[in-house]
């Protein structure tokens, strides 16, 4: 079964066209710094339209997860983690932490992870974390 | 709102519970609706205000014969009818309506004339949760607690214990689903639904409903059964995405509208006398405990753990058996909210021994919304 994919937005295409190009896009604010995720075409911190889209470094630690043993039908038949992580620039994202064991013993909270693109379809790539190389 | 304005005259739940085949949504809002007039002893007709969430309130009020000139259709999952109730009392104390009917009908098991899940692809959730594998609220609401175990120090047996204790209420209550004693180890032993979660920290799924009928408080002494007072209400939505809550250890939606229904209502926390708080997940009472103000920090395990909240404990915490052992049809706050208005009144299965103040919270969606309402039995 193919995988559930998001279907972009005019609001959120830089961040998906980012994706398959391989670079983690976030928008940040002109005026007050303020980093955020998801994307919109302003600063929910201040509420100026004067934003910015740059590449985040993809750097980011595990905030919290779970590992779903009851996977939807697109997802295969085995547990996987469902995970939240902290991006180093600040904001938070779900995704799928893979590379690793789809165990607590593997999976650390606070562990750091480095984003890694999964192509899914010619228009979507996934933004999936690994565990950083030491 | 002014506090004691207006009051609850009539609450049911519907006839059956559990599993219901031969009836559908909308008809469960009807049947639990028409249990609530009985109660109260009015007809449809008597009724000008309506409120409801899952169906349309335009669909409630065709459906029963309603003709409103007040309509809220609020719906932010299963806190809805705690804001609702919130709403409901401002309009009746404005004027704008006098007999307000809010229903709750949900063929959560069964599925009989009910909708469908999932969310559009070019939605938030659509785009920025759903590709990563989550099935609906057993893999999303519990997303965060890796992360309040581990800051604020809570122990999966810990967190078992809230499905224990709250077993112990159900086994008071006929109408619960699940009455058996359970232990620590009966829940740390059932299947793995998504870890840390095992099956018996999750909710039930079954079909049911609920209804209430609200009006002044003036008009409340000529109604047959006891009058129940809403005495302060709050309510805040935070996100549609767990994954965008701003702290995993604590809920901002619970907290302000928490200090909103406290703020109204006048009092303090040792003045509440019985609790009910939202349970989908076993969760969810320690976030409850903690948000609402009755513990502080990290103390909410224990506070459970040593019985505080349990039959014969100082709190008493979701005595009908919660939506882990109750009932939980989907959106849950109705039945929170029909236990509160037992317990003022008295007749509840597990009634707590003269208590004059409830406690009544709720959540809507995962962690995105919640609404608080604080019922009083006197004048």
């Amino acid at each position: 079964m193919d995988r559930v994919l998001p279907q972009p937005t005019p609001e959120t295409r830089h961040f998906w066209e980012g994706c398959k190009a391989g670079e983690l896009r976030l928008q940040r604010c002109v005026q007050c710094q303020h980093s955020y995720f998801p994307p919109r075409p302003f600063c929910p911190g201040c509420g100026s339209r004067e934003v910015e889209v740059y590449p985040a470094s993809g750097r980011a630690t595990l905030y919290s997860y779970v590992i779903n043993h009851r996977p939807r039908p697109d997802m295969g038949t085995e547990p996987h983690s469902i995970a939240v992580v902290a991006l180093a620039e600040g904001p938070r994202m779900m995704t799928n932490i893979v590379g690793c064991p789809q165990t607590p013993e593997a999976l650390v909270l606070d562990m750091p992870l480095q984003v890694k693109f999964e192509s899914f379809s010619d228009a979507i790539s996934l933004p999936l974390f690994t565990p950083a190389k030491a | 709102m002014k506090q004691k304005s207006v009051a609850v005259v009539g609450a049911a739940e519907t006839t059956q519970m559990g599993r219901i085949p031969d009836m559908s949504v909308l008809g469960l809002h009807a049947d639990a609706a028409l249990n609530a007039l009985a109660d109260c002893g009015l007809k449809p007709s008597d009724i000008d205000g309506v409120a409801t969430a899952g169906e349309s309130p335009v669909q409630l009020a065709q459906y029963l014969g309603i003709t409103p000139t007040w309509a809220d259709g609020t719906s932010v999952g299963g806190c809805s009818f705690m804001l609702h109730v919130r709403h409901a009392a401002a309009a009746i104390n404005e004027g704008l309506c006098n007999t307000v009917l809010i229903t709750h009908g949900e063929s959560g098991r069964s599925r009989v004339g009910a909708g469908r899940f999932g969310a559009s692809p070019s939605s938030q959730n659509g785009q920025f949760e759903a590709p990563y594998g989550p099935v609906g609220p057993p893999s999303m609401f519990t997303l965060p607690v890796l992360r309040f175990m581990k800051d604020v120090g809570v122990s999966i047996e810990e967190l078992a214990m809230v499905a224990v204790v709250q077993r112990e209420w159900a086994a008071k209550n006929p109408r619960a689903t699940f009455k058996d004693p359970i232990t620590v180890d009966d829940v740390l032993n059932s299947a793995m639904i998504a870890y840390p979660f095992r099956l018996l920290m999750c909710c039930l799924v079954t079909d049911g409903g609920g209804a209430l009928v609200l009006t002044s408080a003036e008009r409340a002494k000529d109604f047959p059964q006891k009058p129940v007072y809403i005495l302060g209400t709050g309510e805040s939505v935070e996100t549609p995405m767990v994954s965008q809550m701003e702290d995993f250890t604590s809920s901002k939606a619970f907290r302000v509208s928490g200090k909103k229904a406290f703020d109204e209502a006048g009092i303090k926390h040792a003045d509440v006398d019985h609790l009910m708080i939202y349970d989908a997940f076993a969760h969810l009472p320690l976030y409850g405990l903690e948000d609402l103000g009755f513990c502080g920090r990290g103390e909410a395990a224990k506070f459970i753990w040593e019985r505080n909240t349990a039959p014969g404990g100082k709190l008493p915490l979701n005595t009908n058996g919660g939506g882990l052992s109750y009932m939980h049809s989907g959106m849950y706050g109705m039945y929170a909210l029909q236990e509160s208005v037992r317990q003022m009144r008295g007749i509840a299965p597990a009634q707590v021994p003269g208590a004059k103040i409830s406690v009544c919270h709720g959540v809507g969606g995962m962690f995105g919304a919640s609404g608080t309402v604080i019922f009083s039995n006197e004048a």
